[in-house]
């Protein structure tokens, strides 16, 4: 047990908890509206906005995953480097036309803009679905952040014991996501990432001082790495490289969790000028990344790879303020977690709660059913990851990622243009669900890449990019079909101006 | 207010694309920099490189 560390990483923990609850009063609003609990009004600079979506996009998983990989399969694991490059670009360009529309329609979620712009019910069901679907696991995995940091500071019990710490963090975190709403995460991001960004800069200037510098480090790992792996990408790998980066951008966006996260700034252009300042955190992610290079540099041997960053920083830092690390990870997993909870709920009570249930209920019992599906949210996570095989979880976030990818056709190409018809662009998503499910489950969910043999040559790319393709020809032809029959293709309640519309 | 972006300008995002995503052109260890093979330093450029692209094309957008 590492005394020290834990004291500093309690101390850490409980400040975060006062200012999640505090946030509640912070650009005070009436919460018990669901454009305020759950978008905080759409009133979020660029400052604030900087924080909530870089907390979103780099997670406490993030940080414990990403240099396992690194650690495990070598330069494979950069993806995440072109990946969180290209995002940026796509945001620039799409977000702020979801943001207007948003604004000027009262949406709340990507579904709701789905239901008014292809006047489709059902279409929007699925949308909803798929983010709840891919938002679950998701939320789950951001509990094995803080159970590998407790575990390495040797809090580790039996039976009840063993998930005590993890099931009361949750249940503080659940308590002030319910109180506070969107504004939780919104101020606990800001601790968040200057923690972070101080871990980052002290562990990469510090360790490599401790291991010969960097040229020594990859030099080490690139003799360690054979067979398994390599420091320069090999040949074989470069189509799955680039297709799973390509594709992990368009679906990241489309999480509910990086929706609601943008939703809630107060302009179009609050979301450009992110776009143009979030690569800050890019940078750190490629920092976080070579952590798995210098654990193999300072000779950390574990099978449990999620331990690889833990373990390093015991080595490697001075116990307290590896403590003061372990805090950032923690709260690191709380601030997605609760901007998660968030978006799956703000899902559940409009396009499922408010379109099947209870139609005529008003915002004031919107809001208070979001509260509690909030709440069920987070304590279905905590029980999935009690009790159900971490593996489970992390084949189901894999699934997540293909599946948001499946609703690019209806939200992004939706923005631009009403040519696709409402029912190709279902059958589209549902092919491409089934495509990319069955694609996974061949390779029994180990990975999301896959084989694609083309004739004689065979192409291994990533099993979203796969579905993707499938889903946009086949939306393609069938609108070409639909519109020949002259189906009926619903009202658009959107109007062009309503895309272009920026506050004053 | 009505935004009217100058939505030509957004053609010069595609560019990250190809350079980024494109492995053949950064797949190799020399030359290092700083002792970083050439694969790191070069995508590390690249996010500088967005930033600057975006803040270029935001410039332009709101001028």
């Amino acid at each position: 047990m590492y005394w020290s560390a834990f004291i500093v990483f309690l101390i850490l923990f409980i400040l975060v908890t006062v200012l999640g609850f505090y946030a509640g009063r912070w650009h005070r609003g009436d919460l018990d509206l669901i454009e305020e609990w759950g978008l905080a009004g759409r009133r979020f600079g660029t400052f604030v906005t900087w924080f909530l979506l870089g907390g979103d996009l780099y997670t406490a998983y993030t940080f414990i995953a990403v240099p396992a990989l690194v650690y495990g399969a070598g330069a494979f694991g950069f993806f995440a480097v072109p990946y969180t490059i290209v995002v940026f670009p796509i945001m620039y360009i799409i977000m702020p036309r979801l943001w207007r529309v948003s604004k000027q329609r009262d949406y709340v979620t990507a579904a709701d803009f789905v239901r008014g712009r292809f006047d489709s019910s059902l279409l929007a069901l699925a949308v909803a679905i798929t983010g709840i679907l891919a938002t679950m696991p998701y939320i789950a995995l951001q509990l094995t952040g803080i159970q590998a940091v407790l575990a390495a500071m040797g809090l580790s019990g039996h039976g009840i014991m063993k998930d005590l710490p993890l099931i009361v963090a949750f249940l503080i975190l659940a308590a002030y996501t319910y109180t506070s709403g969107l504004r939780a995460p919104a101020l606990t991001a800001i601790l968040k990432d200057l923690l972070i960004y101080v871990t980052v800069i002290v562990a990469c200037i510090a360790i490599p001082m401790q291991l010969g510098g960097y040229g020594h480090i990859f030099h080490v790992a690139a003799q360690a790495l054979p067979p398994k792996g390599s420091v320069i990408l090999s040949p074989k790998l470069f189509s799955a490289f680039a297709t799973l980066a390509l594709g992990s951008a368009f679906a990241l966006l489309l999480y509910p969790h990086a929706v609601t996260g943008t939703l809630g700034a107060k302009s179009g252009r609050t979301i450009q000028r992110n776009a143009a300042l979030l690569p800050l955190y890019s940078l750190a992610l490629t920092f976080i990344a070579l952590l798995g290079y210098m654990a193999i540099a300072a000779g950390i041997h574990t099978t449990d790879t999620s331990l690889v960053v833990p373990l390093l920083f015991l080595k490697t830092l001075p116990t307290w303020f590896a403590g003061f690390a372990f805090g950032a990870i923690a709260i690191g997993a709380l601030v997605p977690a609760a901007i998660m909870a968030i978006a799956a709920a703000n899902l559940f009570t409009r396009n499922i709660y408010r379109e099947y249930f209870a139609a005529a209920n008003g915002p004031n019992r919107e809001a208070q059913v979001a509260k509690i599906v909030g709440l069920i949210v987070i304590i279905g996570a905590l029980f999935f990851i009690v009790v159900i095989p971490l593996q489970y979880a992390i084949y189901f976030q894999t699934l997540g990622g293909i599946w948001i990818l499946q609703t690019v056709p209806a939200i992004m190409f939706g923005l631009y243009t009403r040519w696709f018809h409402r029912w190709a662009l279902f059958l589209g998503w549902l092919a491409g669900m089934v495509v990319g499910t069955g694609m996974a489950a061949a390779e029994s969910f180990k990975t999301s890449l896959y084989p694609l043999h083309l004739g004689h040559s065979v192409i291994l790319g990533y099993a979203g990019i796969w579905a993707i393709i499938v889903n946009i020809v086949l939306t393609f032809v069938l609108t070409l079909i639909f519109n020949a029959m002259h189906v009926s293709n619903g009202r658009d309640e959107t109007a062009e101006a309503d895309y272009t519309t920026e506050p004053a | 207010m009505q935004v009217r972006p100058k939505t030509g300008w957004y053609w010069l995002f595609v560019i990250p694309f190809i350079a980024t995503l494109w492995p053949p052109f950064f797949a190799s260890y020399r030359p290092t920099l700083a002792g970083f093979p050439f694969m790191y330093w070069y995508l590390i450029l690249w996010i500088f490189l967005v930033s600057l692209l975006s803040g270029i094309v935001y410039f332009i957008d709101n001028r």
